[in-house]
């Protein structure tokens, strides 16, 4: 265990790196100078010489990079060209709201997903299995933005039970808060729980043709026990790697999501940033996504490599 | 052939027709705006309606289909294009530092939130169809290279390659005259979900205003215009969702019927 462990920590840092590389390339290449972007068109050559100075624009794009990657490995993000402010404290503020919103999402996917792909494997080729099935082609079809929007028609402004958009604050109490951040986290989880779902429902099925089901069934349990004290520990494993994938999805996901609601999250961050110019803002955001989503994946294999040790042998 | 391939067949070709038929035909010139006959419900004249402009939604979602489909088709091209010589490599020299390097690759473009690497993308170098296309077509590379080195790799076992090898060819010629005919059925159904998600995607992108720029009509930016309007014209969002979701369902229940009646022995559950 401990040599997977290590082999893939490794693998891990790798990734980072070379992703961190990438982005900074990116960011790199960006057209549009943020010094003469806040200073606007009339500044002056020298102000805008010691502008570039003072946010270390002129240092060569080695010593920018490493200075980036330096800072972020001890929590400090840069500061934002436009608010002046650190980054990491812009950051911080944003995923008081992305951070629930995908958990939430997470949540209600999975309180669907599960009874509904148990339910559907269960009555695998009957009438409730296809009406299950045909429902997650239907989810997996629907772009959750429209979603959102279909939910703000309905919800927000023929019913009035919530707001249409806006986040309430954590100061406002927890209650206020999950509120705001309902609609958003139902119009995020809809596509993701019909996927998941379908994963549920495939893995549980893939388990019940195997011998030790046949096995469970023969020493007298019965078809519901059976599937609850082998079948679905069994299928976890796939269901595992979506859940995984989809919390990822769900954090970046939400970018959309929180432009359609106005949620101040990290996705509206990103793109007042881009539209500002902010790039340092933009670049750290971007690298915090794609950290999050290696280190979730990181995180799922080792869950699997403990809970299947047939795992740690193949790679 | 099964009713999943039928219906959709007939929804995704339902679309195509719409925008081929765009290029000679539509109701109303999709750019012609007609203020006194603005957010008109569907009726008689305008079938589907009409936006804040008096625009006609049927002639726009004609148009539209045209920015979806061509978007999507190149970005699946471009994955196929790239994805698949990577994967028939990989699976040619499996376990060699050429295989290694690919698949490491393709694990990092996995890792990267597509959406937000779209977006970045579409941002810096500009808002417009060609950029969306890039965007969407990195993320479908690495996909279609695990695809297809996952099909070549069984194949390179067997013994009708072994008798190619006999017979002198290299691995190059192996991978196009014998592996690329048999992993065919895979790549067509894969290539089918990626269209529909390359759909979303398009979608996506235009309805934050880094897709497809005006006067170019595209479904996610008829989304956007609605958001405002939602509540006193309703119809603005169903037409361009409802037709949205029709196309994706449509080519993802092609993408499953075609999957069970080009192998059958691939009849394992979609997820």
């Amino acid at each position: 265990m401990l040599r997977y462990t290590f082999k893939r920590l490794l693998s891990l840092l790798i990734s980072l790196a070379i992703a961190s590389l990438v982005i900074f390339m990116v960011i790199e290449v960006a057209p549009g100078d943020p010094a003469s972007f806040m200073l606007g068109i009339n500044a002056q050559e020298d102000t805008l010489a010691a502008l570039r100075a003072e946010l270390g624009l002129d240092q060569s794009k080695l010593q920018r990079y490493l200075g980036w990657v330096g800072g972020m490995v001890q929590g400090d993000f840069g500061t934002s060209y436009q608010y002046r402010t650190p980054v990491s404290q812009m950051i911080a503020d944003r995923l008081w709201v992305s951070l629930p919103l995908a958990l939430y999402a997470l949540a209600l996917s999975t309180l669907i997903a599960f009874p509904a792909g148990i339910y559907a494997a269960s009555r695998r080729g009957k009438a409730g299995d296809i009406g299950v099935m045909g429902a997650t082609q239907i989810g997996v079809a629907i772009p959750n933005f429209w979603f959102a929007m279909m939910l703000v028609l309905i919800f927000a402004i023929n019913l009035r039970w919530f707001s249409a958009g806006g986040f309430a604050g954590w100061d406002k109490g927890a209650f206020a808060a999950l509120k705001s951040l309902t609609l958003p986290a139902i119009a995020l989880a809809l596509p993701q729980a019909a996927i998941l779902a379908r994963v549920m429902r495939s893995a549980l099925l893939d388990v019940l043709g195997e011998d030790f089901m046949r096995t469970a069934r023969a020493k007298g349990l019965t078809k519901g026990q059976a599937l609850r004290r082998h079948g679905l520990r069994n299928a976890m494993i796939p269901v595992l790697t979506i859940l995984g994938l989809q919390f990822s999805f769900l954090l970046a996901g939400g970018i959309i999501i929180e432009q359609v609601f106005y949620l101040p999250g990290l996705g509206r961050l990103i793109f007042q940033s881009i539209s500002a110019r902010d790039l340092i803002v933009v670049e750290s955001v971007t690298m915090l996504l794609v950290f999050a989503v290696i280190v979730v994946n990181f995180a799922v294999d080792l869950a699997y490599a403990a809970v299947d040790p047939r795992l740690r042998a193949r790679t | 052939m099964s009713r999943t391939l039928i219906l959709g067949g007939v929804l995704s070709a339902l679309m195509v027709l719409a925008a081929l038929v765009s290029f000679v035909w539509t109701p109303f010139e999709h750019t012609a705006m007609d203020i006194p006959a603005k957010l008109q419900t569907p009726n008689a004249t305008h079938w589907f309606g009409t936006d804040h402009f008096g625009r006609d939604m049927f002639s726009m979602i004609m148009v539209g289909a045209r920015t979806s489909i061509a978007v999507a088709f190149v970005a699946v091209g471009i994955g196929i294009g790239l994805g698949v010589p990577l994967g028939l490599w990989a699976a040619a020299r499996q376990g060699g530092w050429v295989d290694e390097i690919i698949m490491r690759g393709n694990d990092l473009i996995f890792a990267f939130p597509s959406l937000v690497i779209a977006i970045l993308i579409t941002a810096i170098f500009g808002a417009g169809a060609i950029n969306a296309i890039i965007a969407i077509g990195i993320f479908n590379i690495p996909v279609f290279a695990r695809v297809t080195r996952g099909g070549a790799l069984p194949l390179w076992a067997r013994e009708f390659i072994m008798a190619a090898r006999v017979a002198g060819k290299g691995p190059a010629r192996i991978s196009v005259e014998h592996i690329l005919p048999n992993i065919a059925n895979l790549l067509i159904v894969q290539a089918t979900i990626q269209f529909s998600l390359g759909i979303l995607a398009e979608a996506a992108l235009s309805y934050v205003g880094l897709g497809a720029q005006p006067p170019t009509p595209s479904w996610g930016r008829m989304l956007a215009d609605a958001q405002t309007l939602v509540s006193i014209a309703p119809h603005m969002a169903l037409v361009p969702g409802f037709a949205i979701i029709i196309t994706v369902l449509g080519l993802n229940l092609l993408g499953d019927g075609l999957r069970d009646a080009l192998d059958p022995r691939l009849r394992v559950a979609r997820v």
